[in-house]
């Protein structure tokens, strides 16, 4: 939330404090992440749906949880080296004589684009939502996929 | 800005809990986000929960503790590297004290694209008796 606030808003001279604590964590984290090999989260974008990426030697997976979305509500876009996730999330209004004792749960509308590494087979791309996950395997371009050379 | 009635969702990172209990398997644990309400009649909980399926989730009513587990499988495979890794994958685990009785027989639970509905009836309140005294 704070990258958010800081590179949207012109507030830097108030979030300063913030921001350099921000910088120490996401520091400390690098470091454990250099050892622990990346498994400790990396700093996000800020930017909802939360996403994480993954590779093998064919494909590009995406994921992203959005619990409550429907399909008809999500809206995906490729290019090709990336891809655009929107939508929106909306909770229905439960009745006019109900008390809320709790209410974390948020509706709205949603938009975040994924730079990947590398082109992608565009015409390709699988996604599903089941869940509330929403899980994308995108090919990766037939001249980025890693060669196996054969040794005479 | 052409539709500026509906808000954009801000990011909300998971909710890490420390330990809620002993733990037979290791992995982090969070808690959901819900939504509680009440009726006269009923009591509702939304509880989001990505990933977890019917049979990885346990709901638990006793003593008016109300105890939601939901268990999530891992989805990515042993052979993938990750590249940007924003959230992390656990168990969900919260737990609720119920002040009213509830009917446990009409307990209703649904789950839908990784949000559980929990509906739960109110005991009927006994209605006030006039009691005849005999002579």
């Amino acid at each position: 939330m704070f990258y958010r606030r800081l590179f949207n808003v012109p507030t830097w001279g108030l979030n300063r404090t913030f921001y350099d604590f921000d910088r120490l964590r996401r520091e400390v984290d690098d470091l454990y992440g250099a050892f622990s090999g990346g498994a400790l989260p990396m700093p996000s974008a800020g930017v909802f749906p939360l996403s994480n990426v993954t590779e093998d030697n064919d494909n590009y997976y995406v994921r992203a949880e959005l619990p409550g979305v429907k399909s008809e509500d999500l809206e995906i876009q490729v290019t090709a080296k990336g891809l655009s996730i929107a939508g929106e999330r909306k909770i229905p209004v439960e009745g006019n004589n109900v008390k809320y004792h709790r209410r974390e749960r948020e509706a709205g509308k949603f938009s975040r684009l994924i730079n990947l590494p590398d082109d992608i087979d565009v015409d390709k791309v699988d996604a599903k939502l089941e869940n509330g996950i929403l899980t994308m395997t995108i090919p990766k371009a037939e001249k980025t996929k890693p060669r196996q050379i054969a040794v005479k | 800005m052409t539709d500026s009635k509906v808000k954009e969702i801000q990011v909300k990172p998971k909710h890490e809990i420390t330990s809620p209990a002993e733990q037979t398997r290791p992995g982090v644990v969070f808690t959901p986000s819900v939504d509680i309400f009440e009726t006269e009649r009923e009591l509702t909980v939304l509880a989001d929960l990505p990933g977890v399926t019917t049979e990885n989730l346990t709901i638990d009513l006793r003593e008016n503790t109300l105890t939601l587990t939901g268990e999530v499988e891992p989805f990515e495979e042993a052979h993938e590297e990750d590249i940007l890794v924003e959230y992390e994958v656990g168990k969900y685990y919260r737990q609720f004290s119920l002040s009213n009785l509830i009917d446990q027989s009409k307990i209703d639970a649904k789950l839908t694209d990784g949000v559980l509905r929990l509906t739960l009836p109110k005991v009927e309140e006994a209605k006030p008796r006039k009691i005849e005294v005999k002579t």
